[in-house]
């Protein structure tokens, strides 16, 4: 089976930064979605945790986690159902100018049964510790998605970037 | 402080910002508080870890290549 990415549409934040970004209007005309993101916020700590939703839903996601400090490991189940946990980036206080980055996978986006998602993510910290991740995520909703939010604790800073693809499989 | 979301309309590749509403800002404010109830990964937690293992190696005097030769 073939299979293609094909770019639909990026955000890059601008100077005044920004709580949340939302990708609208997707076709249903792929098999599968790819989300690459680059991101830091303002939040007064080292680590940031963002989120994911579909169709600006509120309800019926759940995951597990499994991630790794550089001295230990640890897995967990998520009980926050008002949104798909998607891990961490750095906030204000981790290294200056480091971008933690994820890549998060969106099979079956357009079917009618619940959407699974998988991803992982690193906060990038520069230094000897830094937060690694891997998430599965699942959205207990049959409705296609036609739209994906990412959203913080703190606000997303200047030059943090999402980039949407559409898998194609043929 | 006022907060804003960016959004990418996929038809047509445009983007606007535009404000949080008021709802909005409320559903953010449960959002954070769900995600700071589910999440663990404390970095007060972290630092305690790793300055607990350094003090107790410090301790035995072993460094820590040395500690991991003894649990091998």
């Amino acid at each position: 089976m073939a299979i293609a990415y094909n770019f639909i549409a990026s955000s890059i934040v601008g100077s005044g930064g920004t709580a949340t970004v939302t990708f609208s209007s997707i076709a249903g005309t792929y098999t599968d979605l790819l989300v690459k993101i680059s991101a830091r916020t303002d939040r007064a700590s080292t680590n940031d945790y963002f989120s994911m939703k579909f169709n600006s839903n509120s309800a019926n996601y759940s995951d597990r986690s499994l991630y790794g400090n550089g001295s230990a490991a640890t897995s967990e189940t998520g009980n926050s159902t008002t949104a798909a946990f998607m891990f961490a980036v750095p906030g204000a206080s981790n290294t200056a100018s480091a971008f933690g980055n994820a890549d998060i996978y969106i099979p079956n986006y357009a079917s009618a049964n619940y959407k699974s998602v998988s991803s992982d993510a690193v906060i990038e910290n520069n230094a000897t510790a830094a937060i690694a991740g891997l998430n599965a995520n699942l959205w207990s909703n049959t409705a296609a998605i036609t739209s994906v939010s990412f959203t913080a604790i703190g606000s997303f800073i200047q030059y943090s970037s999402f980039y949407l693809y559409g898998v194609l499989k043929y | 402080m006022t907060l804003t979301k960016i959004i990418v309309d996929c038809t047509t590749g445009l983007s606007t910002e535009v404000e949080l509403t008021e709802e909005e800002m409320s559903q953010r404010e449960a959002d954070i508080a769900a995600a700071s109830a589910q999440k663990v990964i404390d970095d007060a937690a972290s630092a305690k870890a790793a300055n607990d293992k350094a003090a107790l190696l410090a301790k035995l005097g072993l460094t820590a290549d040395e500690a991991k030769l003894l649990l091998s």
